[in-house]
């Protein structure tokens, strides 16, 4: 009797263990949004990525569609190479879509945002979206504005 | 200054003979563990007094950190309007360090203290001696399931300390100090990361688990079987986890994160 009580109670202990790391893992952590279902993969080059990093969230009209899978630099072109993951629930993005990289906020993380164009040609697997658009990179924006104000004040 | 030399001489050798010991002793349970698992019952039995036992003080413990955590990251985070973020605050600092490294030394003082008393009082007895009198080794006996147990507790123990934080944080910061539920959830979920945060908190843990254990079972193990020396091993054990626990929980973040 004795025996059999400290078992259910020691049962009972290790299933509320495992109960806190279910928690963890699905109320806390991103485990189930992590990996994107059955994927296709498409890239895009940039002149420059900024902060753009690997797992970043890839979206359209603001809804997330993929994450960035790799990043390299294109040698040839001396661009970022950019390899996206997009949900294969998500097959119809027109041929002509355009990538820009933008700021969650003002200080956020960075993130791929597709814009759809109009062709009925749809992307596929390993296909390469031409239309790109840079991170915009603050600090150079800054400095051009201040570079724009002293010569407004010169003339 | 030749008498202090020598006293730290002597102090560097005992507690390198001890150390060593303590690894021959881990060693000696890891060749026994078959046995062990043939006699499971041994190992629910200090799981109960181990790790049940000490889930009061752990969930106590966890309410209030959370809740206190959330207070004062709630208090800093306002005047950037970064309230927003208080989630996610909780959830790393008590994912990656809180939980594992509190939960470490909650058990070292209420479990760690109790088994090194326990088995120094069986030493000073001459029960252990008694029991390799019956050709019955004490290793796997008395010492094993007691580590063993450990080892299985701490980790279950963070991980809960982890959840219950978060849970007090929340109903503290959703419920009093007016942090939006949804953006609460949504910025922990989108900044937590399973592999990264949970699992490598949950890695230290069970790197405390063994440390805790293996400390309380040797000094218990190893004590002068004396009233002094019972008192002195676990005045130890208590010390000797908790910075062993420390500095184990710097050199593990600096290597994962």
């Amino acid at each position: 009797m004795q025996r059999q009580f400290v078992e259910i109670i020691v049962g009972l202990f290790v299933m509320v263990g495992l109960l806190a790391l279910l928690f963890l893992s699905f109320n806390v952590s991103n485990i189930n949004s992590a990996t994107v279902s059955n994927p296709y993969q498409v890239s895009a080059r940039f002149d420059n990525i900024g902060n753009l990093k690997v797992r970043a969230p890839v979206t359209m009209a603001g809804v997330r569609i993929g994450r960035v899978n790799e990043i390299r630099l294109d040698s040839a072109s001396y661009q970022a190479q950019v390899v996206m993951d997009i949900s294969g629930k998500y097959k119809k993005l027109p041929v002509d879509t355009s990538a820009s990289i933008n700021t969650q906020g003002l200080l956020g993380e960075q993130f791929v945002s597709l814009e759809p164009g109009g062709q009925q040609k749809y992307l596929k697997n390993g296909d390469r979206i031409r239309l790109t658009q840079s991170a915009v990179v603050l600090e150079n924006l800054i400095g051009q504005l201040l570079f724009n104000n002293s010569q407004g004040a010169n003339e | 200054m030749i008498i202090a030399l020598r006293r730290i001489g002597a102090f560097s050798l005992s507690s390198l003979a001890a150390t060593g010991r303590a690894c021959i002793l881990l060693l000696q349970m890891i060749v026994n563990l078959p046995a062990v698992v043939r006699r499971y019952e041994l190992v629910i039995k200090q799981l109960y007094r181990a790790g049940v036992l000490t889930l009061p003080v752990i969930i106590v413990a966890a309410l209030f950190v959370g809740m206190v955590l959330a207070l004062q990251g709630y208090n800093t985070l306002v005047d950037f309007g970064a309230e927003s973020s208080l989630g996610l605050l909780l959830a790393l600092s008590l994912s990656r360090e809180l939980g594992p490294v509190l939960a470490g030394l909650l058990f070292a003082g209420r479990a760690g203290a109790a088994m090194t008393a326990e088995i120094g009082l069986m030493k000073a007895t001459e029960q252990l001696a008694g029991m390799e009198m019956m050709a019955v080794d004490p290793v796997w006996r008395v010492l094993l399931p007691r580590f063993l147990a450990g080892v299985i507790s701490v980790p279950l123990l963070a991980i809960l300390f982890t959840a219950v934080g978060i849970i007090g944080g929340y109903l503290l910061g959703v419920n009093i100090l007016g942090v939006d539920q949804g953006v609460f959830w949504a910025t922990m979920q989108q900044g937590v990361d399973f592999q990264q945060d949970v699992m490598n908190g949950l890695l230290k843990s069970l790197v405390f688990g063994v440390l805790i254990s293996l400390i309380a079972v040797f000094m218990g193990y190893d004590t002068s079987p004396t009233p002094a020396g019972v008192s002195k091993a676990t005045t130890l054990t208590v010390v000797l986890s908790s910075l062993g626990v420390l500095a184990m929980d710097f050199s593990l973040t600096s290597m994962m994160f």
